[in-house]
Order: C-alpha cells, then sequence, then structure tokens
C-alpha cells in the first residue's frame, strides 16, 4: 500500500523533472551535444576506424586537410579525423569511470561522515580537508608517477582525487535531512544505521548527488585531458589529451599545424561545456532555491 | 478616503513546472488608522499579496490584473521611480524576525538610518539620532543602534525592526508574521508595542499571521484567506463571534478555549491545495465537511451579510445546525 | 617516495663517486626510515634540502632562482584576473538574463572548460607564429645585452606579456563564475527584500548592500585559489618555457628528481597554509560575526 504511493510520487516527480528539463535550455543544449557527441563516438570508430600503430609515409607528415584527410594528418602520417573520433571514446569513458569512482566516495563519505557524526565525522572530514586543500594537479601527478600510466591507473587517480567536494557538499545535505521528524520516527520503528543510510538519507540527497555527478564529470574529462598533455596518459590510447601531447611534442603550434592541436581542444571545450551546462541546468531545476537564478 | 484599496488583485508566479496562481482575485479595504488582519495557512497568499501592494514581487512574480490604491495614487500605474519615492516613505514593511531580514554586515542603526536619509534628505547625524529615538520609542538602549544584527536577540531584533519600519513616518505598515517565531511572553509584547505605537501616529497596519489567536487582540477586521483567495472578510466580532465560512469555523476551533470545555481540537484534514492546478468550484471543497456536488462545480460568489461582513461559501453557517 | 634514489644516482653514468658518498649520507639511505626521517627535519631546520640530482646543487638554491618569474608571472595574472573577473561577475549578475550577462558568462564558461595548456598554445599560435607580436618561450631574449634598464624591462614585458593573458583568462573565467553566483545567492536573502522595500536603486542596493556580503565568500575562494594556481602554472611554464617553479616541478617529475619534488611540495605546502591563513585573518576582518 505504501509502496504504491511511493512509486506514484516517484513517477509524478520523474514527470515534473523532465517537464522543467525541457523548458531549460541551457539544459537542453548541453544534452543535445552530449548526445551527438556519445553517438559519434561509439558509431565514429566503428566506421572509421583509427589504428595507433599504423603510421603513414615519411612525406604525409603534418599535412593541412585535404580531400583524403579531412583533418588532415599528424606527426606520424595518421588520420587527424579518424583520430578525434578514437579519442572520444577514450576521453569520455575515462571521464564517467573516474566520476563513477569519485561520486562513489564522496557520497559514501558524505553520507557515512553527516549521518553518524562524533568521531567518524571528525576523522573523515580531516581526511576530506587534506584532499580538498591540496593543490590537485601536483597530488595527481605524484599518484600517477607511483601507479604508472596505464588508463585503468589514470582513471583511479582522478577519481581518488575528485571526491572530497562532493563529500562536503553530500554531508552537509545529509546533515539537514537528518533532522527531518520523519528519520526519528523510523529509527524509533528500530530501523538500524545501514538501513536508514541507505533507503532514507540515500533517497532524499540523490538529487544533488546528480546535478553533483554531471559537473564533476566535466572536470574529469579536464583532468584527462591535462594529464595526458603533461606526459602522464596512457600511450597506448590516443585520447583528445594524448593528441594534444603530441601535437605540442612535434611542434604543431610553432609551424602553425592548426589542424592537429585545434579540433582535439575544441571537442574537449565542446563536451566539458556540454557537462556543464548539463549540471547547472540540473542543480537549478533540483535545487528549489536556485530556480530563482 | 480610504487608506487603501485593493481590487480584484490577481498575482501569478510563472516558474518551470507551470503558473502558480498565487493571489486570484483579492479584494479588500482598509481605512486611515484602521488595523487588518490577513490569515491563513502557509502558501495560501497573505504573502504575496503584501509584496503585490509595494510591488515588490520577485522575478517570476507578475501582477496580471486588479487594482491597488493608496489614497488616491493608482500603485499598479506608478513608473519605478514614483514606487520608490512611496516605499518606505509611505508604506513599509517589517519581516519575520526569524529571517534573515537584516543585513549582517552592516549596523543596525545604519540600516535605520540610510532609510531616513534617502526618503527625508537630512545627514547622516540627524538620522542617527533619528535612529537613536526610534530606539528609545520600541524600548531598545539607544547606544545599541551601533551593534550588529547578530548581537541581538530574536525579540530584539524584532522591536529594531519596528523602530527601522516607522523611521519614516509612513501611513501604512505591513506587518509579516512580526511575531511567529518569538516566545509567547515577547509575542505579546511585541503586538502590545505595534498596536500601541500605531495607535498614537493613527498608522494603517496589516498584520499577517497563520495565527489567528493573536489578531484578535490588536485588529480591527479580519480577512481569511484560502488558496489565494479571500474567503471571509469581517470585523473582529463577527469572525469571531458570527462566521459564516466552514475554514473560518475550523481555524477557529483549533485553537483550545480556556473557557470552553475541554477537548483536543480537530486538525483540518486533506493537504495544502495545489495553486497551478487549484481545486474546482470552490478550492476549500475537497477539505470541506460540508461539501456538496455545488462545491465541486460552481465556485461560490461573495455574499454580503452586512456592511462590512462578506464570506464566499454556498452554505454559510452550515456548522451552527 | 618509489624508487630507490641510490639506483637512480647510480643510473646516471655522471655521478660521481663523491657525490653518490654525500647522498647517501644526506639522506641516511641504508638506514631505517626513523632516521631518515629525522634527519630529514633535521635539514629542514636548518634550510638544507638536500640535493638536487638533475642539477647537483642544493634544491633550495634552484628554487629561490625559480621562485621569482613564477611569482611575477601569477602575481600580474592574478591581479588583472581578480579586478577583471570580479567586475565581470558582479555585471553578469545584475543585469542577469540580459545579453550582456549571456555574452559574459559564455565567455566565462568556455574559458573554464578549456584546458589551460590549450589556451596557451592557441595564443602563441596566433601572437608568435601568426602575427610575429610576442616571443614564444622563456622569459628574456637568450644571448641578448641589454644596454639599459628599459630594455631589459621591454624585453622582459614583451615575454611575460602571454603566459600572463593566457593565465589570466582562465582565472576571469573562474573569478567571475563566482562572483556572479555568490553575488546572486545574496541577492536571494532576506533582507535584500527589506532594502527593496525601502525604496533604494539597484545601484545602491547593489553596492551597498550586496557586494559586501559577497564579498565574504569571495575574499575566501581568492585566497584558497591563490594557493591552488599552481596547477594551472604547472600548464603554462611548460608551454611557455617559463623558468619558474611549475616547470622546476614538471622536469623533477619526468628526471625522478625526489630531493627537488620534495622541496617543491615542501614550498606548495607552505604556500597553501598561508593563503589560508591570509583568508582567515582577511575573512575575521571583514565579518562582524566573526571579529566579536
Amino acid at each position: 500500500m505504501m509502496s504504491s504511493i511511493r512509486k506514484e510520487m516517484r513517477k509524478k516527480k520523474i514527470n515534473t523533472f523532465i517537464k522543467s528539463y525541457k523548458s531549460n535550455r541551457m539544459g537542453m543544449i548541453g544534452g543535445t551535444i552530449l548526445i551527438i557527441f556519445i553517438m559519434v563516438s561509439l558509431i565514429g570508430p566503428i566506421i572509421l576506424p583509427f589504428n595507433t600503430m599504423k603510421f603513414g609515409e615519411a612525406d604525409n607528415v603534418l599535412k593541412p586537410p585535404s580531400k583524403e584527410h579531412i583533418l588532415g594528418t599528424d606527426d606520424l602520417g595518421r588520420d587527424v579525423f579518424r583520430n578525434l573520433l578514437a579519442g572520444g571514446r577514450i576521453s569520455l569513458m575515462v571521464g564517467i569511470f573516474a566520476t563513477i569512482i569519485s561520486m562513489f566516495l564522496g557520497t559514501a563519505v558524505g553520507i557515512i561522515s553527516g549521518y553518524i557524526g562524533n568521531k567518524t565525522d571528525i576523522v573523515l572530514m580531516r581526511i576530506t580537508d587534506f584532499f580538498l586543500v591540496i593543490p590537485w594537479l601536483p597530488l595527481v601527478l605524484v599518484l600517477a608517477a607511483i601507479l604508472g600510466t596505464s588508463i585503468w591507473n589514470i582513471i583511479l587517480v582522478i577519481g581518488l582525487t575528485s571526491w572530497a567536494g562532493t563529500a562536503r557538499v553530500v554531508r552537509s545535505q545529509t546533515l539537514s535531512v537528518k533532522e527531518r521528524p520523519f528519520i526519528e520516527r523510523i529509527r524509533a520503528i528500530g530501523a538500524d544505521d545501514k538501513t536508514i543510510m541507505m533507503r532514507h538519507i540515500l533517497p532524499n540527497v540523490f538529487p544533488l548527488v546528480f546535478a553533483n555527478t554531471i559537473l564533476v564529470t566535466a572536470v574529469a574529462i579536464l583532468s584527462e585531458t591535462t594529464l595526458s598533455f603533461l606526459g602522464l596518459g596512457d600511450v597506448t590510447r590516443s585520447s583528445w589529451g594524448m593528441m594534444l601531447h603530441y601535437a605540442f611534442q612535434s611542434g604543431a603550434a610553432s609551424t602553425g599545424a592548426y589542424w592537429y592541436f585545434l579540433p582535439p581542444g575544441i571537442c574537449v571545450v565542446l563536451v566539458v561545456l556540454a557537462f556543464t551546462f548539463l549540471g547547472y541546468s540540473f542543480d537549478e531545476i533540483l535545487n528549489p532555491k536556485l530556480r530563482r537564478r | 478616503m480610504a487608506l487603501l484599496r485593493v481590487n480584484n488583485l490577481k498575482t501569478y508566479f510563472q516558474i518551470s513546472a507551470g503558473i502558480v496562481k498565487a493571489v486570484d482575485d483579492v479584494s479588500f479595504v482598509l481605512n486611515k488608522g484602521e488595523s487588518m488582519g490577513l490569515v491563513g495557512e502557509s502558501g495560501c497568499g497573505k504573502t504575496t499579496t503584501a509584496l503585490s501592494i509595494n510591488k515588490l514581487l520577485p522575478q517570476e512574480g507578475k501582477i496580471v490584473s486588479g487594482e491597488i490604491f493608496l489614497e488616491e495614487k493608482n500603485i499598479l500605474k506608478l513608473n519605478d521611480s514614483e514606487i520608490k519615492k512611496i516605499r518606505w516613505n509611505d508604506i513599509s514593511m517589517i519581516f519575520q524576525g526569524a529571517m534573515n531580514a537584516l543585513n549582517p554586515v552592516m549596523k543596525i542603526g545604519d540600516q535605520i538610518a540610510e532609510a531616513i536619509i534617502l526618503h527625508k534628505k537630512v545627514s547622516y547625524k540627524e538620522a542617527i539620532e533619528k535612529s537613536e529615538e526610534l530606539f528609545k520609542l520600541v524600548e531598545l538602549e539607544p547606544k545599541r543602534i551601533s551593534n550588529y544584527p547578530h548581537e541581538f536577540s530574536g525579540g530584539m531584533k524584532q522591536r529594531a525592526m519596528i523602530a527601522m519600519a516607522l523611521a519614516c513616518d509612513p501611513k501604512l505598515i505591513i506587518a509579516d508574521e512580526p511575531t511567529t517565531a518569538l516566545d509567547v511572553m515577547v509575542q505579546a509584547q511585541i503586538l502590545n508595542l505595534l498596536d500601541k505605537l500605531r495607535k498614537e501616529v493613527n498608522m494603517g497596519l496589516i498584520l499577517i499571521s497563520h495565527n489567528l489567536s493573536i489578531l484578535g487582540e490588536t485588529c480591527d477586521k479580519i480577512a481569511v484567506m484560502y488558496a489565494g483567495k479571500i474567503v471571509e472578510l469581517g470585523n473582529v466580532e463577527d469572525i469571531y463571534n458570527n462566521n459564516m465560512h466552514p475554514y473560518t469555523n475550523k481555524l477557529l476551533s483549533s485553537f483550545p478555549n480556556i473557557h470552553k470545555e475541554k477537548k483536543i481540537p480537530e486538525p483540518i484534514d486533506g493537504i495544502p491545495p495545489d495553486l497551478i492546478n487549484p481545486p474546482s468550484g470552490c478550492r476549500f471543497h475537497p477539505r470541506c465537511l460540508y461539501a456538496e456536488n455545488i462545491c465541486k462545480e460552481k465556485e461560490p460568489e461573495m455574499i454580503k451579510i452586512n456592511e462590512n461582513h462578506n464570506y464566499s461559501c454556498h452554505f454559510g453557517g452550515i456548522f451552527n445546525e | 617516495m618509489p624508487g630507490d634514489p641510490l639506483a637512480m644516482i647510480m643510473r646516471n653514468p655522471k655521478a660521481s663517486a663523491e657525490v653518490v658518498e654525500k647522498t647517501k649520507e644526506l639522506f641516511g639511505l641504508g638506514q631505517s626510515w626513523y632516521i631518515q626521517f629525522f634527519i630529514y627535519f633535521k635539514n629542514l631546520l636548518t634550510g638544507d634540502l638536500g640535493l638536487s640530482f638533475q642539477y647537483k646543487k642544493p634544491v633550495i638554491e634552484i628554487i629561490i632562482q625559480k621562485i621569482i618569474p613564477t611569482v611575477v608571472m601569477v602575481g600580474l595574472a592574478e591581479i588583472l584576473a581578480i579586478i577583471i573577473g570580479m567586475l565581470l561577475g558582479v555585471i553578469s549578475a545584475w543585469k542577469r538574463g540580459t545579453k550582456i550577462d549571456v555574452i559574459a558568462l559564455s565567455f566565462s564558461l568556455i574559458t573554464y572548460s578549456m584546458p589551460t595548456f590549450w589556451l596557451g598554445i592557441i595564443l602563441i599560435s596566433i601572437f608568435s607564429i601568426s602575427l610575429r607580436l610576442f616571443p614564444t618561450s622563456g622569459m628574456f631574449t637568450p644571448g641578448k645585452t641589454f644596454y639599459s634598464t628599459i630594455m631589459l624591462i621591454k624585453d622582459g614585458a614583451s615575454h611575460l606579456f602571454l603566459p600572463v593573458l593566457a593565465l589570466s583568462l582562465v582565472l576571469i573565467g573562474e573569478y567571475a563564475i563566482t562572483m556572479r553566483n555568490t553575488l546572486l545567492d545574496v541577492l536571494t536573502e532576506d533582507y535584500m527584500t527589506t532594502v527593496k522595500a525601502k525604496g533604494f536603486d539597484d545601484n545602491y542596493i547593489i553596492k551597498k548592500h550586496a557586494i559586501p556580503n559577497a564579498m565574504l565568500p569571495m575574499i575566501t575562494i581568492i585566497a584558497i585559489n591563490l594557493g591552488l594556481t599552481i596547477g594551472g602554472t604547472i600548464q603554462i611554464e611548460t608551454i611557455f618555457s617559463w623558468p619558474g617553479i611549475g616547470r622546476l616541478m614538471y622536469e623533477a617529475l619526468n628526471n625522478r628528481d625526489y630531493p627537488m619534488l620534495q622541496g617543491i611540495f615542501l614550498l606548495i605546502t607552505i604556500s597553501v597554509i598561508l593563503a589560508n591563513l591570509i583568508a582567515d585573518i582577511m575573512y575575521s576582518y571583514l565579518d562582524p560575526r566573526v571579529k566579536s
């Protein structure tokens, strides 16, 4: 009986959300761009595959756009456009997976810290502060240097260094949800901490987490790009960041090979913007006070 | 001439989920020196009505139709700079003390003085002197005008806000929940203060509250609002002793009466109405014990019992039977 | 830090036996870890940060050399960014929803979404290569004799221009968005309705009531951000071959120069702590709720 009312309310909430989203221009633009990129990244490399190992002939190096290569060739004579398509997959994949790790950690720490309180809270918050205050890039550089630069390590590194902000935000939301009367009632009925956190705090914190996730993904993608550029990326995978790395190394900037260093950067900017737009719009919709913004 | 006349005011809010009909055809008259209570549950449109009078609505809010007259001036026809001259000078407001209604990084005295300087064109020194006098008036230590809001208690902040509201000798004060979140003793003090000061200068007062019991002492007449409409309007005696609308009746009976028999007051069933898609016909019908089919189909007209008392219900006074 | 430094030095054919022995002694390598830790602290207190593997000179010497270029570049960029960024943010928030807001917001969002290094590359390509207006790298033209201070300043300024531009563009975006959001937050506060009810102009409301309140979180954010700018610095200095701490760190990482890295990390830690301290002090100065 109760759960069917719950389902009704949930359906109603989702419908209201979708309606609000459709009327939010920023969110729609972001969502559209994202869908285009995801589709192209999934299908593109299948139609126009890119082989990192297949080098071109020596005189085909760094050639400007032509009929054969719409975006010219890179410093190894490979087709830039195909590289771009393949790169999308990697950049997006790293961004999304790293974010999953980050959100998981951040939400868990935030809820546990906020709900349990006392010593656990103090300890967890000190750790969170540590990760928050330390400049991100040096920390990541060190971790990457230690763990190595395979793609999964990069994902891990980015995930492990970006959860602190989420933890803080989730914790303060948890604190306010904790004060709501229904929590006390449920505790009186005899529910244990774990159940309360999973089935009651989490759903109430979820909208915030959701909007936050999108924004963190944007940062994760930027992070991977920067790491790869600095030489700490996975050399076997040609993400957009790696493309920029080699572009710089081969002096594309000084020789004016704009077709090499512009497209990957533009793609990153567009994708990051898309995620940011989407995240902001979700924030606006799900956070009533922000609606006035 | 009446001090304030509101005719068929409609104020709607445009949000992403739809249009909220916060105030939907509200009319009343306030005479010089009169005090009116505006009562109803949270979300019924009281605050929106108040903000409409001063044209202080947020971006999403719009006065869709109706008229508001302050003496002879048509408020809705005034342009931006004219309205700014009226604000605080003719109509001032007192907000809920528990709210963050005072700027936390500015001294309270300065916050009062700035209004005086703006409207009365006096020097800072004179404005500060006036602020000290105002503090004396509300029984606060004059030296404390150089304090910051966080250094005041809830009750003191409320008094400070009353002082601020009186700063430019306005014709009308709108007090929105001035005593909510204060303890009962302080509540009584604040209300008495407000009443006393108002009568001294013969000011009009609109007192907004969701608590009907506090309005009885300080108000000459009371307007009961529900779902954006006024469902009953009348003198204090009429509302207390001769109310005709079931909602008014329920509101009154939800306060335990010391003199009458001891029983637990019954709550009003149901949930607050959706103002984007309000109930059809009479908006109270889903929660009314006496609702019939006509209540669902047809919106009741305003019925006048006497000069000052009217209500809108198909079955006025049915609870007396 | 992983990797046996001794092994690394040994691998370096140029390392003389002397250096190896001295390093071994200095680091207490071969002794237990808590003795190493103790030695480290003792050295720290006397300003001895060890020897750099790359440069074969004391770490602290190198760091001191490279601090000034970074401070000059970052300092200029931050000042520019703070002023312009906050101004942009205020205008954006005030004229929210209008064309100016959309343009300012778009600009800020785009620079914020850009990888810092990429912006640097684009600037080089436009200004250095195509327009030949500015040099691509370094702080001064190598091998040039400077006959006067003015010449020195002119040369330095032309080298300074692009790195500062790149860094400040990125920061402007960030500060503008933060200021806008902070200000919008403040504008939804209840006391803003009170001020409006008094009949003041928007101009007065924003200047006298909104901005003073918005500055509180802004100061904290700016101060903390100063400590974090090292991330952007590494990228900019690498692109422009700017002889500062950022590039030093990048090289040290690639060459596994651990003493250098430790030294730089110490520096970063100190500046972050300092920045936070300054933020706390300024905040308590500005917020009357904290003063008492």
